[in-house]
């Protein structure tokens, strides 16, 4: 055999065993999407995607909208939201300011913070859940959407992550940057929204993106802070559309899953530029 | 001479925020929830100091804490390799220079982005139900519909598999180390005979080590603290053989009130991700290899 066919012989292998990895992976989520346009009696049984010819619907996509009620599905995206845009920015902004000081500034104790940066990013998340809950319970936190951004302010919470990624990250800014702005009279702060901001611009998105989008799937932290039907949010109306306890309509399961994921699959496409580099970076390539 | 004595000081104002934090939000929690494990805490009523009684109760008397220990164990033990065979196998294949690389790089990075949402544990119920599409695909090839939610044997294979399916950001960790292998190394080993399948072994891997150590850490620290796929698919069940510590610990604090009882709880849990971990990092010293 030649050289050529040898080489395509292996590509075609080579996609081959890609695009099935590929259909086990994206085959539920098309699964779900279709089975949110069928009946109940269409969805089992079957591995088609499309319901039956003549028989779709979109009565699931109007019963899911009217989740609750006296609440429409928008109604627990917005309290979501009310939550995740302040954890987004807060997240960001302390993140970034954090990351600056520790990688470009020398103060004393800088060695000290780096390493407590670090420890706190291995500490399981786990270990903070029950002195926080009562904590926030003493100080009347409980049953706010502050309670599930109320550390991102003080860079604590998941932060120590993006902390970490923005260090890295700063690493291959060159250090003639800040002192040319330093030497044309910035202060660090205007050092640091001038000069290294427009830089870790990619960085930033990513960090804004992977924050937003942990905060759509986070489920414990609403679980275990907010009380009131008034409250919920999108992953706990979810949850409970299993708990009912009349005969379950799969359609409008899907339809409601569907549509949580919606806004999600639509910001990963837009940013997935920037954070699959981000993610693939993040395991301290230097 | 005024402003230079004034930029000594904008560093220290900088991190203030983040120093509150680290006191309030990590040191405080951390102490105190030790405070707390020697404690009886219930929901109403005062806290009493009772020593390690919590401790001893939990290793001589508590049988749900056993199940929970296997269950946990076995999801974890099983689970990494699972997601860091399969990551490393996707990026060794999507190394190659191919047409759409980055395309099918995206799409496997779907399921991980998706995987922690409760519309992904509604949709895996679903996938694995009796009649549901796995167990169609399983009978073309003449597999007997298999009880994937409610059998005990194959409850935690069923979360590992959800588990499994979101492999894409360890994926690409593997994949951006991959990149890093310079190709010279690949020609010389050509120019000497080394077979493809040497050449993995001889050099990819080895390469790939310390990548491989970080990945191994995280995954593992992640398994350990699994909650919603346990609580929400299998709800721990059937007869524990889901019900991961992590679910133990919630019921045990936010459902029963226990606080103390599920401080006690955490620091077990704690200790054993702990020594893992050690375990792991003391042992990378025979096989990670850094090229320095």
């Amino acid at each position: 055999m030649n050289r050529v066919s040898r080489f395509s012989l292996n590509a075609a292998f080579r996609y081959g065993v890609l695009i099935v990895i590929g259909v086990f992976l994206i085959y539920p989520l098309l699964w779900m999407v279709g089975s949110s346009f069928k009946e109940n009696l269409d969805i089992f049984g079957t591995l088609a995607i499309l319901p039956p010819k003549g028989r779709g619907t979109l009565e699931n996509f109007k019963s899911a909208w009217q989740i609750k009620s006296d609440h429409t599905l928008p109604f627990y995206f917005g309290n979501t939201m009310k939550f995740l845009i302040p954890k987004t920015i807060f997240t960001i902004v302390s993140s970034t300011i954090t990351a600056y000081v520790v990688a470009r500034k020398k103060f004393v104790g800088k060695k000290f913070v780096f390493t407590a940066i670090i420890i706190t990013l291995l500490m399981p998340e786990l270990a903070f859940r029950i002195p926080l809950y009562l904590l926030f319970r003493d100080v009347g936190l409980l049953n706010t959407f502050a309670a599930l951004y109320v550390q991102d302010i003080f860079a604590a919470g998941t932060c120590s992550f993006f902390i970490f990624m923005e260090i890295q990250f700063m690493r291959s800014i060159p250090r003639e940057l800040d002192e040319a702005s330093v030497i044309d009279g910035c202060s660090d702060l205007q050092t640091l929204i001038y000069v290294i901001v427009p830089i870790l611009k990619p960085i930033i998105i990513t960090v804004g993106l992977l924050c937003f989008m942990w905060g759509m799937n986070d489920f414990q932290g609403p679980l275990i802070y907010l009380r009131t039907p008034d409250k919920m949010v999108m992953s706990m109306i979810l949850k409970q559309q299993l708990d009912g306890d009349t005969m379950v309509v799969y359609g409008k399961l899907f339809a409601a899953s569907f549509m949580a994921l919606l806004p999600m699959i639509a910001i990963f496409f837009a940013g997935s530029r920037y954070f699959v580099d981000g993610v693939a970076n993040s395991g301290g390539k230097e | 001479m005024r402003a230079g004595r004034k930029r000594n000081f904008a560093p220290y104002l900088m991190l203030i925020p983040w120093v509150i934090g680290f006191i309030i939000f990590k040191i405080y929690p951390i102490v105190i929830s030790f405070v707390y494990s020697l404690m009886e805490y219930p929901i109403l009523g005062d806290p009493e100091f009772i020593g390690f009684d919590n401790y001893v109760h939990i290793f001589t008397n508590d049988d749900v804490f056993a199940s929970s220990i296997a269950a946990t164990l076995k999801y974890v033990l099983i689970g990494t390799p699972c997601v860091l065979v399969t990551s490393f196998f996707v990026a060794y294949i999507l190394n190659f220079k191919l047409k759409g690389v980055n395309l099918f790089r995206t799409a496997y990075y779907i399921p991980s982005i998706l995987g922690g949402n409760v519309a992904v544990s509604i949709l895996w119920i679903q996938l694995f139900d009796i009649n549901g599409p796995v167990n169609m695909l399983l009978g073309i090839f003449g597999v007997n519909p298999i009880f994937w939610l409610t059998d005990e044997s194959f409850a935690v294979i069923t979360l590992i598999l959800l588990k499994t399916w979101q492999f894409g950001s360890t994926m690409l960790i593997f994949l951006a180390a991959l990149q890093n292998v310079s190709q010279s190394l690949y020609e010389a080993a050509n120019l000497d005979g080394a077979t493809k399948l040497q050449q993995l072994f001889r050099i990819t891997l080895p390469i790939i080590t310390p990548m491989l150590l970080f990945n191994m850490v995280n995954v593992l620290v992640k398994a350990f603290q699994e909650f919603n796929s346990a609580y929400l698919i299998t709800k721990g069940g059937p007869n524990y053989t889901t019900y991961f510590l992590n679910v133990y610990i919630y019921d045990q604090a936010f459902m029963n009130g226990n606080y103390g009882y599920a401080s006690a709880l955490t620091w077990i849990l704690l200790m054993i991700i702990g020594a893992l971990t050690a375990l792991v990092f003391s042992s990378s010293k025979y096989w990670v290899y850094y090229n320095d």
